[in-house]
């Protein structure tokens, strides 16, 4: 990492901006000619320009880190996508610590997934496309967090939100996979109206959609109110709630989280990538990135932190009662983004994309381990009929129990630092709320650990529960599918202890992240340090997470995970038969689909039939158009038996009219 | 030639529309089809080259010609285009090129008569889109019913008399009114037919209501707002894949730049007082409407119904009086034509290879026809105003605009993003994607070249202008704000507002 510094010193010479372009438009270029060519550059051509495409703007971020370390950061438009009432829209790059990290996650996770993709698809009749839809969802995500303006985040939002739709419906012969895609884009939709209005709010307040401007002026409109009928509020917390509500839809908070276990129904190889790694973390990136406007709200912070909790908790629950390995991990996913929200609440924002980075590396790890492990069983994703795999597959093992190891927080893995730092964020941030997040948190150790260790065990260890036939045929992963694991496994394991010192104690983000002074719970951590750096710091850091709760919580929950699934493995059972209506709750994931199904899929579609058949088609064009038509012809018919033509009518007419005239005549 | 060069526009279509028809019987449609073609083509360069000679920093009409026409009634040959004409002329050149192309194989009968009503529509179109005189624009506005008649009428399904009926009644009840109200303006501007005139014509407030409410009548039929709007779903039901096309890609325009050209100029007071009245109607179009498009089973239908939806957008855009909101509306009707057209066109696609248009007898088409699904699915996100294709800008622009016109406005009509993809989206579910229904679903060919060259002008229409709509955007800005301009200067003798 640190002879790259002179590596980008090289690379400074020839423009910086162009290194900038390239990283986007040379994975979009690899989309569209796999997208457009895919038959005649055939399965090879396609995954080697995919791969060489992604691995270049992975190298190339690497040299941008390098150059941000040097302190080279960059705020340039790229083009005008639009003028409209004096307002300018662009097209343009904000290059700072905090977008130049999530440049190195993206492109290296999507890296390791490319590679994975070649072993994983390799039989799949929609190679090329994947490979197409994959490069392409790269390229959204990096000009969503590179972006340096509210536009081109929406632009980049809605990108990844379109490739996700794709990848979830990739295998588009299967029901599940085409309702879930659909449920997914239109849960995201919910989200994104909120965010959409929010855009529209900061334009009408600073006037402007550049970061840089809107940041600059929002200490100067943070008294600012508007007045609506459920009473006075601050523009910045009804812009910061409206933003918020986008972050609910993309990471998948509750309530809108529905869409996220459903997203497994796409290939494993998109769960790691999309559901996992990368898209699910824009809304916790966006945050951050706005944390010029969100420290001016604390009502809007309390949301965020309540919101958090609850997800963290209780999406970790649910975890504990599913049997298929990949939705153990969504669950996980769902729960570990709580956990980024909650630090987002706290004001730690550093720490938040901290723990989205270690948990991009482990949870990548354990989706693609996952992978590796639903190859093997043929298809087969029910941990009930797994199990014994350790000494079959000993290097999908080994990287599984890293991931678990650091997902469940266990010294000194990586998740044990970004997540102990939140935990102990929570605890020193005094909004409202945070009494019940830290509560939230610390409980969710415990059942994290539980649920990941539960995961480890049923599929690794013990005996194989499934068909002789599967037995048989049992065998370690290909290279292509292994090296991806390896390759994540590495940073699960160190970048806590490489990253912490910088980020926690240090400051690794620099003016990318603006934190109003009596709200920086992170510097509180730091202060607890007096100091330190370097191998101290981290041993420091390891050494007061063996005194609290935490660390003892993740260890009970590992133990109780090893009684009930090695030791005892009659309790589970019990356990679940025991607590009744508990276990249903979970198991039925407390009813919000059921709940949604009922009141807002069916009412809507009732309710359009009903206006479809009675406005629409009843009052509207029976009534009133063909109405008209048919009063008017129906008179007409009247009218007609008038003119019959018989000379006797007319003349028998004329004498009535006659005598009709006289009488008047007379009688006046 | 610069100085005829809109005339030409203008006539060229219906000249070449005419020599089309000469060629007589379908003996020889192969002729008929290949001169229609050159000529539509030989038409858009020429607008082209309008285009590439427009001026875009003035908000004064350009390519002007003036001729006495009626003299005894004062009537010109006036013509002349703006920035918010030129995109629409521009829109109308393109389409017509497609669905010339799209008719090639799919029309066998009558083929000289199917070009002709075509091309001869586009000169009545550009012609409405650029008179500057009163009654050649009404003129012009109702010779453009006729060959859209005959399109439904002649070439249509089953059930076409009953709609052509509906469609001529609903628009020509409209557009008599309009009569009405332009023989008023006659007669008290003192004789005169001009447009420009009309413009600058001191009108007390409740002759500017009635005034505005008789030009309603016309333009709100044609958008179609709610709730004259059942005419359009029987109409594309019933017309041709290209008469669809038209329909929707230009001739509902014609509604919006009625209300721009005519309604807000002529009468900006009423356009203030009855704003409440368009908004309503306009949400109302985005929300109810949406709602009936969700459980229609008839893809055309389905897609009328959005049509009317995104719509909406384009009278709540012009009547919330502000830039984003006026050139959202530009924008949105530029789009739609894409986006609307190139739908019809998706489902003619369908209808030529099992005549049906009902969303249940399909399911699956993604495996036999995958460029198919691929084309659909992009039309489908830009028709959810996804970002980085063209259905977005304008509804962007009108949602920010109305954000600060009132913000309950901009969130009623950004449901939309939640309605308007759950219609497209399950559609797409139901036809595109899912397993292979029946055999005749899996013998389906994928699109040929014909309809990839089709499908695909248009799908690099929907990309560009959503990656990069700042050029189309400049053309309009001098003259949407010198109509803004306009329409915030009272023209009550009183003070009325």
């Amino acid at each position: 990492m640190f002879s790259l510094v002179r590596f980008g010193a090289v690379f400074s010479k020839i423009n910086m901006s162009t290194v900038y372009l390239i990283i986007p438009l040379v994975c979009l270029t690899a989309s569209i000619i796999c997208g457009l060519f895919g038959k005649a550059i055939g399965r090879r051509g396609a995954h080697s320009i995919a791969v060489s495409g992604v691995a270049l703007a992975f190298v190339l971020s690497l040299v941008v880190y390098a150059d941000v370390q040097d302190g080279n950061l960059a705020n340039q438009t790229l083009y005008i996508w639009a003028i409209s009432g004096g307002i300018p829209f662009q097209i343009g790059f904000l290059i700072d610590q905090l977008s130049v990290t999530m440049m190195v996650i993206v492109t290296f996770v999507s890296l390791a997934v490319h590679i994975y993709t070649i072993g994983y698809m390799a039989d799949d009749p929609g190679y090329q496309r994947f490979f197409c839809y994959i490069s392409l969802f790269t390229f959204s995500m990096l000009m969503l967090v590179m972006s340096n303006n509210f536009l081109q985040l929406f632009f980049g939002w809605e990108a990844v939100g379109l490739v996700s739709y794709l990848l979830i419906g990739f295998w588009f012969e299967r029901d599940a996979a085409i309702f879930a895609n659909m449920k997914a884009f239109l849960v995201n939709r919910i989200g994104d109206l909120g965010f959409l209005l929010g855009i529209a709010a900061i334009l009408y307040v600073f006037g402007s959609s550049d970061y840089a401007a809107v940041f600059a002026s929002a200490p100067f409109v943070k008294e600012a109110t508007v007045i609506s009928p459920f009473g006075e509020w601050q523009w910045i917390t009804v812009i910061c709630l409206l933003l918020f509500m986008g972050a609910m839809g993309k990471s998948a908070q509750v309530p809108l989280h529905v869409w996220l276990p459903d997203s497994m129904e796409g290939p494993t190889p998109i769960s790691a990538l999309i559901h996992a790694a990368t898209m699910v973390t824009a809304g916790i990136f966006m945050v951050a990135r706005m944390s010029p406007l969100f420290e001016f709200s604390e009502t809007a912070l309390s949301v965020v932190l309540v919101i958090g909790a609850t997800t963290a908790i209780f999406m970790a629950l649910i975890g504990l009662v599913q049997n298929d390995i990949k939705r153990v991990v969504a669950y996980s996913t769902l729960s570990q983004l709580g956990y980024m929200t909650v630090a987002l609440g706290a004001s730690a924002y550093e720490i938040a994309i901290f723990h989205l980075g270690t948990h991009a590396f482990f949870k990548a790890l354990l989706f693609l381990g996952a992978g590796s492990v639903i190859i093997a069983m043929h298809h087969e994703q029910d941990m009930r009929k797994m199990g014994g795999l350790r000494t079959i597959m000993p290097i999908t093992y080994i990287t599984c129990a890293v991931g678990a190891l650091a997902l469940a927080g266990i010294p000194p893995f990586a998740g044990f630092f970004s997540k102990d730092a939140i935990i102990e964020a929570v605890h020193h941030s005094e909004i409202w709320g945070a009494q019940y997040a830290y509560i939230a948190v610390l409980l969710g150790v415990f059942v994290t650990a539980f649920y990941a260790f539960r995961l480890l065990f049923m599929t690794f260890h013990g005996r194989n529960r499934s068909g002789t036939d599967i037995i048989k045929h049992l065998h370690e992963s290909p290279n292509v599918v292994i090296l991806p694991l390896v390759a994540l496994a590495i940073p699960s394991v160190f970048a806590g202890f490489i990253f912490f010192g910088p980020v926690v104690v240090g400051d690794y983000f620099g003016d990318s992240i603006f934190i109003i002074r009596y709200h920086d719970v992170t510097q509180k951590i730091a202060e607890g340090f007096n100091g330190k750096t370097g191998l101290a710091l981290v041993l420091a850091a390891i050494w007061h997470g063996l005194f609290t709760w935490p660390f003892w919580l993740a260890v009970s929950g590992a133990v109780g995970a090893w009684y009930c699934y090695c030791k005892n493995t009659a309790l589970p059972a019990k356990i679940a038969s025991a607590s009744g209506p508990i276990y249903r709750i979970l198991d039925n994931k407390y009813g919000f689909d059921d709940f949604y199904q009922a009141v807002f899929t069916k009412s809507t579609v009732a309710f359009g039939k009903l206006l479809s058949k009675h406005i629409d088609a009843g009052l509207i064009d029976g009534t009133l158009v063909n109405g008209t038509a048919n009063t008017i012809s129906g008179f007409s018919a009247i009218l007609r038996h008038i003119q019959t033509g018989y000379t006797y009518h007319y003349a028998f007419v004329m004498i009535i009219g006659l005598f009709g005239l006289i009488t008047v005549f007379v009688w006046l | 030639m610069e100085d005829k060069l809109l005339s030409l526009l203008i006539w060229l279509p219906i000249v070449s529309g005419v020599l089309v028809l000469a060629t007589g019987n379908d003996q020889r449609a192969a002729i008929a089809r290949k001169l229609a073609l050159g000529f539509s083509v030989i038409i858009f360069l020429l607008s082209i080259s309008l285009y590439r000679g427009f001026d875009v920093n003035t908000a004064n009409m350009q390519f002007t010609e003036h001729h006495s026409w009626i003299s005894a009634f004062n009537i010109y040959y006036s013509i002349g285009v703006d920035g918010i004409s030129m995109p629409l002329i521009l829109l109308t050149t393109v389409l017509t090129v497609v669905v010339i192309i799209a008719g090639w194989q799919v029309i066998t009968e009558r083929v000289a008569q199917y070009m002709a009503a075509f091309l001869i529509m586009e000169g009545v179109m550009i012609g409405v889109f650029s008179a500057l005189d009163a009654m050649l624009f009404y003129v012009f506005w109702e010779t453009m019913l006729i060959p859209m008649f005959l399109i439904i009428g002649i070439w249509g399904g089953p059930n076409r008399i009953y709609a052509t009926i509906k469609f001529f009644l609903y628009t020509l009840l409209g557009s008599l009114l309009m009569l009405v109200a332009l023989l008023y303006l006659y007669t008290v501007s003192d004789g005169s037919f001009r447009i420009l005139d009309y413009h600058a014509l001191p009108l007390p407030l409740t002759a500017q209501i009635l005034i505005f409410l008789a030009l309603f009548s016309a333009f709100a039929v044609k958008v179609p707002m709610f709730p004259v709007h059942t005419w359009l779903p029987d109409a594309h039901v019933e017309a041709p894949t290209g008469g669809s096309v038209i329909l929707a890609a230009i001739m509902l325009k014609m509604g919006g730049y009625g209300f721009i050209r005519l309604s807000l100029p002529i009468t900006p007071d009423a356009s203030h007082e009855l704003a409440w009245l368009m908004i309503t109607l306009s949400l109302i179009a985005v929300v109810y409407i949406a709602l009936v498009a969700l459980v229609q089973q008839d893809m055309k239908k389905l897609i009328a119904y959005s049509s009317i939806s995104h719509m909406g957008f384009v009278t709540l855009g012009l009547f919330i009086f502000n830039v984003q909101g006026a050139e959202g509306a530009m924008m949105q009707m530029l789009s739609h034509g894409f986006i609307s057209g190139a739908l019809f066109l998706c489902v003619g696609v369908l209808y030529d290879r099992t005549h049906s248009r009902m969303i249940d007898t399909y399911g699956g088409i993604a495996t036999p026809m995958p460029i198919f699904a691929a084309l659909f699915v992009l039309f489908a996100m830009a028709n959810t105003g996804l970002p980085g294709t063209s259905g977005f800008v304008g509804e962007f622009l009108v949602i920010l605009g109305s954000f600060q016109a009132n913000p309950w406005f901009a969130i009623i009509a950004a449901l939309t993003l939640i309605f308007g993809a759950a219609y497209t989206l399950w559609m797409v579910k139901r036809v595109i994607y899912g397993k292979v229904i029946n055999k005749e679903v899996a013998a389906l060919e994928d699109v040929n070249s014909r309809e990839i060259l089709t499908l695909g002008i248009l799908a690099v229409l929907v990309l560009a202008v959503g990656i990069w709509p700042n050029p189309v955007l400049e053309v309009m800005h001098t003259s949407i704000e010198n109509l803004l301009r306009h329409v915030d200067i009272s023209k009550c003798p009183l003070i009325c507002r």
